[in-house]
């Protein structure tokens, strides 16, 4: 049987499943399969904080969305064209995010009456036409899979369990996705287990099988691949690339990596992916606490490691008192924090962008630290080269502000020329730098360069240059305890002075308005770049104007803002916060710059912002 | 770290360079002027460690002090050497990092029963636990003497100070017993007024590969004064103090047995650690523990040594392109 092929520019999939479906991994597969035939890509995972809540039930449901193009996509898309609902929860937690006319497949296996009544569902949606509006293809995929394995022996329960693989073949026909990568992952992941290999490799063949000969499905698609610059390419999600930012600065500065960190969601992830590189000389210490993660890296800063430690908001309150000494000792140290939903314990699986003015002022006392913020997951690794660059050169602890929509997210990135990265120069210290009125040579620890005002890294070990470092105030220079009022009031202004010099070197925003005829420009930050970017290209596909700008550098910012900001007539700042920027941009420029704000644990979707900029620009055209 | 002197051969200083100058306690002095309150405990332990210092033959910039908060913790400005006078509580923590980073320091955490016990008592059971290779030394004056006289979590039961006027109603620690309980390789007490016996554990302390918790019994004049002076008369100290020293009999009242210290289980340890039973009636003094144990920071270091030999260093480019990687020709834009 021949089948119609449909070409389509884009599709968005989400499976959706209970937790324990392996409807991560399926998402997961599903996207290496994509990019490697050459889409352009975004994901959105989406799972709860609960490791295995009750089966069946809404807070149960675990769900991946993957958007696909044969052109360059900006975010994990808005409303699905295909979800794939493995039971009843699943079906009832997604299926409101559907537009009219799309496709929806479900394992109808799990449609009994306990579990309908398990996931909210008086009657079944599957009879009683409430889905006529959709094209809705009724499957049992858990007894095509246990058939499609029976060969092999498994128990029932290990035997159903292959069923995320027999739908995956089932999508991987249906959008001609290449299934060898996912076949040799699949050798390898279970290659202890011979049995549930075969069983897994037989279910995904069946799945494809299943689409090509049964009449269920009239035709498949084809979205070609996207035109992308040339280049080697690999997918990756922002935690992978943030760990791999790490590593190549520990490389190109040549100092070891030392991570000391506490497991917390959504940046556990980080640690488990550097305790793998220890042939590069990384030091993963996984503490006791939070607070002994940042001590223990700050106790290798001083001993002249790259020191990281990474976290989530909670996180963060609990390290506060070692970023303020850091501050104080002014030792390079990046801090990550992955953001989650707060406050407390708040969501912890879902992203929100509301340690902005936690990571800005939270500290005691007058303690500037320098932040900066990637864009997209691949973003990631140029991110976390950049606040290495800058807490090496600054001595000073720099937060590196990434969230769960980035951490867990993925996109295809474009693999950086390594020849190509700059060095980064510890600079350590290794003689004095001071001669006293009689001639003799002595080692000022806070005797500052004058450009960066950054003082000298004396690592122990250097002969001639002990000296005692520590949270008291220190006289200007020398560096033992001084209580003098004007000595202090030097130092709290040197110490900002020196985080605002790094606009010396962090280069102007750049807006971007085609036209040149904007007078509305979006400024945002962080994660929201993808959303932002994708409403302003919507906006100007119908012929308006707008301009977009973003934000890599919190702290300090750009040093051409002010004047950016002064040439809109309006300007909207998007955050998933309750309007954390839009009151640092109020209170250091005087504008009135109109915030738009969601804290639902999502990102924003395209068709919310096109519809927030086309209402503010019919404002500014009355 | 390229060493090229020859190190010391005690298990503890292995990996520190040897200084081929020999010093004197005047090299471990520091210029800053020694702020105590005059009498303290604490001047005489700093005497005692300034003196000490040098007869381990290490070059100065290779020891490292590192404090937390308190009267105590003040320890790292009074001596020429790296040091880092931290915040309340994590110089354990601290250290750790610093330890697992550098194999070539001697390390010392300065702390206090507060700074130890209470706010910091996570750090120091998980560093003890660990076994990182660090001295702590605990000076214990049983009072919060920084914040002017509150009771600490060694004070004795019923203390009467500035926050508990009708007396603490909390029970104290022993910090010999916590240590044990924590599974510490290293622990000893000693007494700031005998130099003598407080060098000697010092030497073993430092000697030891792992982490060492010494206890030192230390007067504050002001808030706690004499404390401890049971202990210091001459009389009452021969009928109080049990002198512990591995191999020999331990006597005290009709009881006696041999000291074990290297014992592989800590029971005979935590059971003299007990014989003190807050009335200081008799109270064992010298190292309770002794075993060697490998250590953190030497575990970490042969990992990172074992990957390298099995798999090379660490390629950047290759990891960067992970094992599904895709090329788009110059064809397309």
């Amino acid at each position: 049987m021949t089948k119609q092929v449909k070409q389509l520019d884009r599709v968005i999939i989400r499976f959706a499943g209970d937790s324990g479906d392996g409807m991560q991994l399926t998402g997961d597969r599903f996207t290496q399969e994509t990019a490697a035939f050459g889409n352009d890509l975004l994901t959105l995972p989406n799972f709860p904080a609960e490791i295995r809540a009750p089966a069946g039930t809404l807070p149960g449901v675990s769900s991946f969305q993957l958007h696909f193009a044969d052109h360059d996509i900006l975010t994990p898309g808005d409303a699905p064209d295909v979800l794939v609902a493995m039971n009843p929860a699943a079906l009832r937690a997604n299926v409101k995010d559907l537009a009219p006319g799309s496709t929806i497949i479900v394992d109808t296996h799990d449609f009994t009456p306990r579990n309908l009544s398990r996931a909210g569902y008086a009657d079944n949606p599957l009879d009683d036409g409430s889905l006529d509006r959709y094209a809705l293809h009724q499957i049992d995929l858990t007894t095509l899979t246990v058939e499609s394995v029976k060969q092999f022996g498994l128990s029932r329960k290990d035997a159903s369990r292959a069923k995320n693989m027999f739908s995956l073949g089932l999508l991987s026909w249906l959008y001609g996705r290449p299934v060898e990568s996912t076949e040799a992952f699949l050798v390898k992941r279970f290659a202890n287990k011979p049995d549930i290999r075969d069983a897994n490799l037989a279910a995904l063949r069946a799945g494809w099988n299943f689409g090509e000969t049964t009449e269920t499905f009239a035709v498949s698609y084809e979205v070609k691949p996207a035109p992308m610059r040339s280049g080697t390419y690999r997918n990756i999600s922002g935690n992978l690339a943030l760990s791999y930012g790490l590593v190549a600065s520990s490389v190109q500065s040549g100092l070891p990596l030392f991570l000391g960190a506490y497991p917390i969601t959504p940046a556990s992830d980080i640690l488990h992916e550097l305790s793998k590189h220890k042939r590069f000389g990384v030091t993963t210490f996984q503490a006791e606490d939070e607070i002994a993660g940042i001590g223990a890296a700050l106790g290798a800063a001083f001993g002249g490691a790259l020191a990281v430690t990474t976290t989530s908001g909670p996180g963060i309150s609990l390290k506060s008192e070692t970023i303020g000494l850091a501050v104080s000792l002014e030792l390079p140290l990046i801090i990550v924090d992955v953001q989650r939903g707060g406050p407390s314990t708040g969501l912890p699986t879902k992203t929100e962008q509301s340690d902005l003015l936690q990571v800005m002022f939270g500290r005691n006392g007058e303690a500037p630290v320098p932040i900066i913020a990637p864009q997209s997951p691949g973003d990631c690794f140029d991110a976390a080269l950049e606040a290495a660059r800058i807490a090496i050169t600054y001595r000073t602890p720099v937060m590196l502000l990434s969230d769960g929509y980035l951490a867990n997210g993925s996109e295809p990135w474009q693999l950086p020329d390594v020849d190509g990265l700059a060095r980064i120069d510890p600079d350590f210290a290794t003689e004095p730098n001071h001669e006293t009125e009689v001639g003799d040579h002595e080692f000022w620890p806070y005797q500052r360069n004058p450009q960066t005002l950054a003082r000298p890294w004396a690592i122990p070990g250097t002969a001639g240059l002990e000296h005692r470092i520590g949270g008291l105030e220190k006289a200007d220079g020398h560096g033992n305890i001084s209580y003098d009022p004007t000595n202090h009031d030097l130092m709290v202004r040197t110490r900002q002075a020196k985080v605002d010099r790094i606009a010396e070197i962090i280069g102007p925003l750049e807006v971007e308005d085609p036209s040149g005829r904007a007078r509305l420009l979006v400024l945002g930050w962080g994660s929201t770049y993808g959303p932002i970017g994708a409403a302003c290209r919507r906006l100007r596909n119908q012929g308006l104007h707008v301009a977009q700008a973003h934000l890599r550098h919190l702290n300090p910012f750009p040093s051409n803002l002010g004047e950016v900001l002064q040439r809109y007539e309006r300007v909207v700042v998007p955050e998933m916060n309750l309007g954390q920027l839009a009151m640092l941009l109020r209170a250091k420029y005087l504008v009135d710059v109109l915030a738009y704000n969601q804290v639902r644990g999502l990102p924003f979707t395209a068709a919310e912002l096109e519809d927030v900029f086309t209402t503010t620009l019919e404002g500014l055209h009355r | 770290m390229t060493i090229d002197l020859p190190l010391p051969q005690s298990p503890g200083l292995r990996d520190v360079p040897v200084s081929d100058v020999p010093a004197n306690r005047k090299d471990f002095a520091s210029d800053q002027e020694v702020r105590w309150c005059p009498g303290c405990g604490d001047y005489i332990i700093l005497a005692a460690v300034q003196a000490f210092l040098p007869s381990l033959g290490l070059r100065r910039e290779n020891i490292v002090f590192i404090s937390g908060i308190g009267c105590s913790s003040r320890f790292p400005y009074y001596l020429d050497t790296f040091g880092m006078h931290s915040i309340h509580g994590r110089a354990p923590a601290i250290a750790t990092g610093l330890a697992t980073a550098r194999s070539d320091l001697s390390l010392w955490v300065v702390t206090g029963d507060g700074d130890a016990l209470s706010i910091g008592g996570n750090h120091l059971i998980h560093a003890m636990r660990r076994n990182v290779n660090m001295t702590i030394l605990l000076f214990n004056n049983r009072i919060y003497g920084l914040t002017k006289g509150q009771y600490s979590p060694t004070s004795e039961p019923g203390k009467v100070t500035k926050s508990t006027p009708m007396g603490s109603i909390d029970r104290p620690f022993n910090p010999i017993s916590l240590a044990l309980g924590a599974e510490a390789t290293f622990v000893a007490r000693t007494l700031d007024s005998d130099r003598v016996h407080l060098t000697e554990v010092l030497k073993a302390a430092a000697s030891h590969r792992g982490t060492s918790l010494v206890e030192i019994y230390q007067n504050c004049p002001i808030f706690n004064d004499g404390a401890f002076d049971v202990l210091k008369d001459k009389e009452e100290a021969e009928a109080r103090l049990v002198r512990l020293e591995h191999g020999q009999p331990v006597r005290f009242g009709d009881r006696e047995f041999i000291h074990d210290a290297h014992a592989d289980n800590p029971t005979q340890a935590f059971e003299i650690s007990r014989l003190d039973d807050g009335t200081m009636a008799h109270v064992p003094i010298g190292i309770f523990r002794q075993v060697a144990r490998r250590t953190y920071d030497d575990e970490v270091r042969v990992q990172i040594a074992t990957a390298k030999h099995d798999f090379g260093d660490g390629d950047l480019a290759q990891l960067l392109a992970g094992s599904d990687t895709w090329t788009i020709s110059g064809a397309q834009s």
